[in-house]
């Protein structure tokens, strides 16, 4: 049998007693080890080993799917992440000790299937094999007396055609045991698309394994912000953070231009127990490609734009406040629409501006915006509402160096202030700089001034919608796996569908001439793997070959009378 | 009164039939104690111990035909109709009916599937499971597993209602998907079958224990034995006799307030039972996989990103795999495989109850 020798359908071992095991050459303990690795005990014991391998992953933030969650976590328990970070536990699904246990599933996997599809190959092309001698000890065992004058050969035809009609693969055989008795039988099989299934399972696992394995080597994600008006060019530079595979190659991005046109938000405003709810957030983007016209697009969601080879998502949004910041002489050293970072569901945003050069000091401010600004009972502010209904921007400054001369890369979204001294809030005494849009204050010190853009200044008083600039996140991916990946998966949902569903199995009927000239016909099945409806199935079979036989018998002996 | 508190109303009601029909339907496991002990007793007054061994060990062996065998109650203690158990089941269709009810006026309620926050899973989970355990109802008497249906679902629709209640709220953009239909739905339905599953896995396990009890008491001389289950039947549960008997005997004797178990199907039977419960439930589980990678990567831009509860639902596929494996491996086959099944659905019910609450993942229902 080409299953592994405890699978349950595989004959029963014979007991070794007295036996003297040879020694084992290193070909012999080769072959012992891939047995082993190729049982059924095997297989399922490194099945359970991967889960329970994939559980610690859950608990420990990764690094892949988590990375903030890992540097806190780091922070929180600076004792016990080092020595977790050592057996690689922030990176679970990549690590030696989860890699091997689904390799080895894997290679043994391949060992058990290969073997089986080369069996069930054969067996796809063999006859049904010979009826065994004692139906009697089958499942679904009936007997029945054919009408009479029934001729065994023809009744054992006529169950043939029975058979064949349902499915099954049919072999005649006359298997008379003494010179002097008739006995035909017809063998018949059904069922081999559940092997089939199961083999077609299996392989397309492997298939997964394979191209995730490779494939995603060759493809890269990419994160880029957009303030709305802004646009991006599909190159390595423009990207704000990249993660190419493997094999990336840089040459094969497609520059294409992807302006962020606008980016429409709603919220929930009529059922106050959900006020303030994202309802929608649409991109409204214009694609260029090389050499062709700009198209627009949105993006949303959960309806990504595929294009130039990418597919382009939608993960994040905010505003992004238009500062500027003069000289005491009234020249311009700072502007920009600065991307604020969401602190929670109201977006309240947190963004920090550097402003290196063009004053007598080096310049940050760390800025909160409220898209509309409510005051706590403490005296805090906060954000009532995610849309722009009250506007406010509040501002800390601090003076000192930004330390950005170092070469060291830092973070656009935080400011490092140990070497600077704080001008306004805090301890300071003098108070935030807090502006809405339009508005410009002087920065402390005399060090210039500094203004909060109006992005519509044409709106009539009181009508914030459109005064601050929102931004996009998006993430740009390229996956070559998806469609092999999502085509080998459907290939094994279809096997796993047919190996657990088409029941296998063989049925004989015998037709045995009896010495006083009738004929006794003998129905029984053998389930090969789960089969519940056997015995149904046999009997049914009993019951439709007898009534085709009587039916037969009823047409044909009328010529006999005239 | 608007369509989410008649939703709440019906819910509730809901709840108080279910749990009435949670109260027939134990009553029914004790009065097959009695009629076990009944049986039992005649058994033994009439014809002493040969009557008794073949009343008792019959459902012990699982033979090839057996295996093979059609849906049969072959309970060793033949049990014939019960009022309350038919009580039992009506009132468990009143209760779903009723149920339906909530979930459809949640559903119009809300504008869309009654399905996206932990308080909707768990309304519309438990109707599903309800909905399965019924459907199977119609081709196999699993009505023994009442209590353990009833009783489960009033304890997650009370945890529901108390602890994940939310109030009607449009679908985040993250969930504006038709996904979300097909992904949860399937994925419920797949607990429904995993959970009927489990239940029958789990009685496997207690009949499979009393029917090796029943071996070995059998195995032991044949005077001995009416001696240690003549008193077994007649005790009152919960006293463990203190005379010395042999140890099939005793096995017999603690095994007292089980003693329904001889009124339901052989070990054999149930765990066949089980199995084509779980694979469909294996499949449903796999579509539901597959569908969320679908939908992850319109959502999140990757298909599989290892995020915890894509993690969990994958233990619990590699689990049901392993299950359905031991099923096919000598020595695994029967108890092994059956503490597999109920590790299964234990992974289903934490993936659910611990991982959506208390894991930090992309699966984050807006205040539940």
């Amino acid at each position: 049998m080409s299953r592994p020798s405890d699978h349950y359908d595989s004959p029963a071992p014979v007991a070794a007693e007295g036996i003297v095991q040879p020694r084992l050459g290193f070909v012999g303990w080769l072959r012992w080890f891939w047995r082993q690795l190729t049982n059924m005990r095997t297989a399922l014991f490194l099945l359970l080993l991967l889960a329970i391998a994939a559980v610690p992953g859950s608990l420990v933030p990764q690094r892949s799917s988590d990375p903030n969650g890992v540097t806190q976590y780091f922070t929180d328990n600076p004792d016990l992440a080092p020595a977790l970070d050592k057996i690689q536990a922030f990176d679970v699904y990549s690590s030696a000790w989860f890699s091997a246990i689904y390799l080895l599933l894997f290679i043994s996997l391949i060992g058990c299937v290969i073997p089986r599809t080369k069996h069930h190959f054969l067996a796809l092309r063999a006859k049904p094999p010979r009826t065994p001698a004692r139906l009697a000890r089958l499942a679904g065992f009936t007997t029945r007396t054919a009408p009479a004058g029934t001729d065994a050969a023809a009744a054992v035809d006529s169950a043939r055609g029975l058979l064949r009609a349902g499915g099954y693969r049919v072999a005649l055989f006359d298997s008379a045991p003494q010179a002097d008795v008739r006995e035909f039988s017809v063998s018949a099989e059904r069922g081999y698309l559940r092997e089939t299934g199961n083999l077609v399972f299996h392989f397309a696992l492997v298939g997964i394994l394979i191209t995730v394995g490779f494939g995603s080597g060759f493809g890269f994600s990419g994160q880029r912000v957009l303030v709305e008006g802004q646009t991006f060019v599909n190159t390595l530079l423009a990207y704000d953070s990249f993660n190419p595979g493997r094999f990336f190659n840089d040459d094969s991005l497609d520059p294409y231009k992807l302006t962020l046109n606008d980016f429409q938000v709603t919220y929930e405003t009529k059922n106050l127990k959900a006020y303030g709810q994202p309802i929608d957030f649409t991109a409204g983007v214009s694609v260029t490609r090389r050499g062709q016209a700009a198209e627009t697009g949105e993006v949303k969601v959960n309806s990504p734009m595929r294009t130039g080879g990418t597919d382009v998502y939608l993960l994040g949004n905010g505003y992004a406040p238009s500062i500027t910041v003069k000289n005491p002489q009234g020249d311009v050293v700072f502007t920009d629409a600065v991307p604020f970072l969401p602190q929670d569901a109201n977006l309240t945003s947190l963004g920090v501006i550097k402003v290196p050069d063009g004053l007598a000091k080096q310049l940050g401010m760390i800025g909160f915006f409220y898209p509309t600004q409510a005051k706590a009972t403490s005296g805090a502010f906060y954000s009532s509402f995610p849309d722009l209904e009250y506007p406010l921007l509040t501002l800390n400054v601090y003076s000192g160096d930004l330390g950005l001369d170092a070469g060291v890369p830092t973070s656009v979204y935080s400011l490092d202030t140990d070497k600077m001294t704080q001008l306004t809030g805090g301890k300071t005494g003098t108070k935030s700089i807090e502006l809405k849009p339009g508005e410009t204050q002087q920065l402390p010190n005399g060090l210039g001034s500094v203004t909060f853009d109006d992005a519509h200044p044409g709106a009539k008083a009181g009508d914030f919608s459109g005064s601050v600039l929102r931004f996009a996140s998006f993430d740009i991916h390229h996956d070559p796996t998806q469609l092999w990946v999502l085509s080998f998966a459907v290939l094994a949902l279809l096997g796993l569908l047919t190996s657990l569903f088409v029941p296998r199995r063989r049925v004989w009927v015998k037709a045995v001439e009896e010495a006083d000239g009738s004929v006794r016909l003998e129905y029984a099945g053998l389930a090969r793997g789960e089969d519940p409806a056997l015995e149904s199935v046999v009997a049914s079979l009993a019951d439709r070959h007898s009534d085709l036989l009587l039916s037969s018998q009823l047409a044909a002996p009328a010529p006999e009378h005239t | 009164m608007n369509l989410n508190e008649l939703s709440i109303l019906s819910l509730y009601s809901a709840m108080a039939v279910y749990a009435l029909a949670f109260i027939a339907f134990s009553f029914d496991l004790a009065k097959r104690s009695a009629a076990v002990s009944q049986a039992q007793g005649d058994a033994l007054r009439s014809a002493g111990p040969e009557s008794a061994r073949s009343a008792g060990g019959a459902g012990g062996t699982a033979t090839l035909t057996r295996i093979s065998a059609r849906i049969v109650n072959d309970a060793s203690t033949p049990y014939g109709r019960s009022p309350s158990l038919r009580v039992g089941v009506s009132l468990t269709v009143l209760a779903w009916l009723i149920h339906l009810v909530a979930d459809v006026l949640r559903g119009l309620a809300a504008g869309r599937v009654p399905w996206a926050n932990m308080y909707e899973f768990a309304m519309t989970g438990t109707l599903l499971i309800v909905t399965v355990f019924l459907i199977v109802l119609t081709r196999a008497d699993l009505r023994f597993l009442g209590t353990f249906v009833t009783g489960m679902v009033l304890v997650l629709l009370g945890i529901a209602a108390l602890r994940f209640y939310v109030e009607v709220a449009p679908l985040p953009p993250a969930l504006q998907s038709a996904w979300l239909v097909i992904h949860v739905f399937v994925a419920s339905l797949g607990t429904g079958f995993f959970a009927l599953g489990f239940a029958l896995s789990a009685v496997q396990l207690l009949q499979f224990r009393r029917e090796a009890a029943l071996g070995a008491a059998s195995s032991v001389p044949a005077g001995s034995v009416p001696a240690g289950s003549v008193p077994a039947g007649s005790v009152p549960a919960g006293s463990v006799p203190a005379v010395t008997v042999p140890d099939g005997a005793t096995a017999l004797a603690w095994k007292n307030p089980l003693r329904f178990l001889a009124t339901l199907p052989s070990a054999a039977t149930l765990e066949n039972l089980a199995y084509r419960v779980n694979i469909i439930g294996f499949i449903l589980w796999t579509f539901t996989l597959m569908a969320g990678s679908i939908w992850a990567e319109k959502a999140w831009g990757r298909y599989w990103g290892w995020d915890t509860k894509e993690v969990w639902t994958f233990i619990i596929w590699t689990i049901y795999a392993g299950y359905i494996h031991a099923r096919a491996t000598r020595g695994w086959r029967g108890s092994r495989s059956a503490w597999l099944a109920i590790v299964g659905f234990s992974a289903v019910m934490f993936n659910f109850g611990i991982v959506n609450v208390f894991f930090k993942g992309l699966h984050a229902y807006s205040g539940l």
